[in-house]
């Protein structure tokens, strides 16, 4: 049997290359593709916490599958967004949209 | 160690790897190729973890549907990839120590934590998951709530994405 610390670990390392995408890569797509890494290792927290406790108790199945539909509404808005900000200003790069700078 | 273990050993270390290989490729189509490894792999997870239906659900709306929509974006906005220049930010140290601390700090919390070595008890024969789920999502006493307001989520993000895209001229 698994013990439930190799999940946590496991999502802990997930989330974490995920924060380093959404902080570090210039593309607007990367940093969408690094918050889904993020929400996933979430995902894997809510799922296994559900399997190791009571497993009549589904709130971490139901929060997850939340958490799917919130990730799809996110990553439909988002792609929208880039795709909206390419056909204005012609750059995906987020440190070029300074219009908001003072 | 069981062979259930070591399958987990294998599948993690895939996914950890091509999680890597979605923050520093190059090449945006490559970055979103190994997103779907990345999230296969959790699907793979969940199956270990007895939620078959998350695995499938997984596959149908993270692969079959945030994916796709990513390499369209990709291939969208291709003209503007710039494979050749930089992609981190000038401060991606930064962003590469915050992610190290984050999971050094949550590494020690869990490690401090008494319930880490808990093993999973067995699913109680005859429990049929899948319709304890829908009950749960549909009943007033449980999570009816949530669920429509996701529903309603939803709808305002299609419209709102219709908008934002929407080429007016």
């Amino acid at each position: 049997m698994i013990p439930l610390s190799w999940y946590l670990t496991f999502a802990a390392a997930l989330f974490s290359i995920g924060l380093f995408g959404a902080l570090s890569r210039r593309n607007m797509v990367a940093i969408l593709l690094g918050v889904e890494l993020m929400l996933n290792a979430v995902n894997v927290n809510l799922v296994a916490f559900w399997r190791y406790g009571d497993v009549a108790q589904m709130a971490g199945q139901v929060f997850a599958i939340i958490v799917f539909a919130v990730a799809a509404a996110e990553v439909a808005v988002g792609l929208a967004l880039v795709i909206s900000v390419y056909r204005r200003h012609n750059t995906v790069i987020a440190e070029e949209l300074d219009l908001m700078k003072w | 160690m069981t062979t259930e273990q070591i399958i987990f050993l294998i599948v993690a270390g895939a996914t950890l790897a091509s999680g890597l290989l979605v923050v520093t490729s190059r090449n945006l189509i490559h970055a979103a190729l190994w997103l779907v490894a990345t999230l296969f792999g959790v699907a793979i997870v969940y199956t270990l973890l007895n939620a078959g239906f998350m695995a499938v659900v997984q596959v149908v709306v993270y692969i079959g549907a945030i994916a796709i929509l990513f390499i369209f974006a990709v291939m969208l906005t291709r003209k503007d990839m710039r494979d050749s220049g930089a992609q981190l930010n000038s401060n991606w140290w930064a962003g590469a120590l915050m992610a190290v601390l984050t999971f050094g700090g949550l590494f020690a919390m869990l490690r401090t934590w008494g319930g880490m070595s808990k093993t999973a008890a067995e699913i109680p024969a005859g429990f049929d998951q899948i319709a304890e789920l829908g009950a749960q999502l549909t009943s007033p006493e449980a999570y009816v709530l949530p669920f429509e307001v996701a529903s309603v989520l939803l709808l305002a993000a299609m419209v709102g994405a219709v908008y934002l895209a929407f080429n007016k001229k």
